[in-house]
């Protein structure tokens, strides 16, 4: 029992981070119908810089965590959108009119480009930082067994729960999300009706980076590591969530990534940690045999 | 004759080729505000491809066009970006089949319209999720001129429908209307009359001369059904082939004997053709 809720709290928080990630996939794929394969590298870099900016803060001497984390989070806020917004200028605008293929293999490319990039300039090895919000609630024990809630990991959940809920409310309320739904549905209508239709796209993706900042920032302080190949897999997985929850749904990516963040710590602690990504994708597989268009997708009606 | 007086919009020696096809041949056409002018011809006469050229679709081989607005001078569509077209030189066009936000309700369709006005009030959404009093009075401002054009489109009592699930006629209001939440000086419509019944297109009528009559807004309509053209166009041209064979009132284009060629064909002329190729 006490192992059960603790990896149920360590499944949330993982699946926070793949959700958070995932969000980023799911937007971009909403406006202009791309999966953008270098999201999880953006989401490496993020990682990066927060160990660049973390190391910073505390040689400084600026050792209050809340101050410490305002400002690690805005600056690689900052630094990845401007990555975000670079990769859609550089690799996607260039190819809006090729066939669908040819911006997906300049995805991967950006891919395998950035995490060059990263292992050149910052080398391979592995990046740690001291811990920087060491503490836990012990919730309860049970038959010697103590469940804790790290600090982290509360921050993490919440943090999700609370950009899930913004987010949603910029894509449904705000004029931003009106223009970027109606991009989805007809970019050049949108254009005909005075719409910046680019400057709309480089704002989704500058906003999709924003998130894949705050995952990384989360995961360096959570893990206490980064290197330059945690893009890949951790992209692969969000990947995954979004098209498990639904693409093109906010809330189907952040369930998505919970289902498959949960789904991994319960396989590791009771089955096998080496089978872990079997589980996931397996399941993603399964879904999709039911459910083509995800948990909590739209079915796509192609009127004749 | 169409340099005497400043028109709205100048179309100059406007050419238009595809490879080897030329769609629209060294076209000149002056646009005036507050009246309606119709662009006619057989199929494949250049109609759309004309209306490409306005809205920034297609870059014209050579030629110009010039919407002389008010407001921002002289400016020259066929080197403005598509949004810039709408936006800056108050230009908007409708399509023959039809384009709304299928997903969205009739109202959204109609604030998307209006969102540079909103855009501009809400600072990247911050004041919209803060609620700022600058964006409420945009986006009530918004409203207002949403629910003045579903008024009188007769679209209120379905603001709230997804647009998909709305019947065809009913979808060209929402388009019309959708276009005039622009605030267009020019609005051209590429058929706007296909696939109406007999009083749907007389409601349509109505509406082109209330717009400018009433709100002096310049029309271009594209239209094959000659009920409306003949009935409320101030001006009417024709194109064939990309060529201009005819231009003035709806008078004098009814018995313009190119027109009329250009329309029942040239018959004899044909058969005699064949029989002496047979």
């Amino acid at each position: 029992m006490g192992q059960f809720i603790q990896q149920l709290i360590n499944g949330l928080t993982l699946g926070s981070v793949y959700g958070l990630i995932a969000l980023g996939y799911t937007m971009v794929y909403g406006i202009i119908g791309m999966i953008n394969f270098a999201h999880g590298d953006i989401y490496m870099v993020a990682a990066i810089i927060s160990v660049t900016v973390i190391t910073l803060l505390a040689a400084l001497g600026i050792s209050a965590v809340p101050l410490a984390l305002m400002v690690t989070l805005l600056v690689v806020m900052a630094f990845t959108a401007v990555y975000g917004w670079s990769v859609e200028r550089v690799a996607y605008r260039p190819l809006r009119t090729a066939p669908r293929l040819a911006p997906l293999i300049s995805a991967i490319g950006m891919s395998i480009f950035l995490q060059n990039m990263v292992q050149l300039t910052q080398g391979a090895r592995v990046k740690p930082i001291a811990d920087m919000m060491p503490g836990q609630f012990n919730l309860f024990t049970f038959d010697g067994f103590t469940v804790f809630l790290s600090y982290t990991q509360l921050m993490i959940i919440v943090v999700t729960v609370v950009l899930l809920a913004i987010f949603t409310y910029i894509i449904t309320r705000t004029s931003f999300g009106r223009q970027q739904r109606a991009c989805e549905q007809d970019q050049t209508m949108t254009a005909l009706l005075g719409v910046n239709v680019d400057r709309t796209i480089s704002l989704t993706f500058m906003l999709g980076a924003a998130l894949a900042a705050i995952a990384g920032v989360m995961v360096t302080i959570y893990y206490g590591v980064v290197d330059f190949a945690i893009g890949f897999v951790a992209g692969l997985k969000a990947f995954t969530a979004a098209v498990l929850g639904g693409i093109g749904s906010l809330p189907g990516a952040v369930l998505g990534g919970l289902i498959i963040g949960m789904l991994e710590s319960f396989w590791s602690a009771y089955y096998s940690p080496e089978y872990k990504d079997v589980a996931g994708f397996a399941l993603l597989i399964l879904v999709l045999m039911f459910r083509p268009s995800g948990l909590l997708g739209r079915p796509e009606v192609e009127k004749v | 004759m169409s340099n005497q007086q400043s028109h709205l919009l100048e179309v100059k020696n406007l050419t238009m080729r595809f490879g080897g096809l030329t769609a629209i041949n060294d076209l000149s056409l002056g646009i005036e505000g507050g009246k309606i002018t119709s662009i006619i011809g057989p199929n494949g006469a250049g109609k759309t491809t004309f209306f490409n050229c306005l809205t920034g679709f297609y870059k014209p081989t050579t030629g110009s066009v010039q919407m002389n607005h008010p407001e921002h001078g002289a400016l020259l569509l066929e080197k403005m970006p598509s949004h810039l077209v709408a936006r800056k030189a108050s230009v908007v066009r409708t399509f023959q089949n039809i384009r709304l936000f299928p997903n969205m309700t009739v109202l959204e369709n109609l604030i998307v319209a209006q969102h540079n006005a909103l855009q501009k009030a809400s600072h990247f959404s911050l004041a919209g999720l803060l609620g700022l009093a600058s964006y409420r009075q945009a986006s009530e401002a918004a409203m207002e001129k949403a629910e003045m054009w579903l008024t009188r489109l007769k679209l209120r009592d379905i603001a709230n429908m997804p647009t998909g699930n709305l019947s065809y006629g009913t979808q060209r209001r929402v388009e019309i209307a959708r276009a005039l939440c622009v605030d267009p000086l020019l609005i051209c419509l590429d058929e706007p009359a296909a696939g109406l019944n007999p009083r749907e297109s007389a409601e349509l009528n109505d509406l082109l001369l209330y717009l400018t009559r009433e709100h002096h807004k310049g029309v271009m309509l594209i239209e094959h059904d000659m009920n409306v053209v003949m009935k409320v166009s101030d001006h009417i041209c024709v194109l064939n082939f990309g060529n201009k064979i005819a231009e003035g009132t709806p008078e004098q284009i009814q018995n313009n004997p190119e027109v009329i060629k250009a329309y029942l064909g040239e018959e004899e002329i044909e058969d005699t053709t064949e029989e002496e190729a047979a």
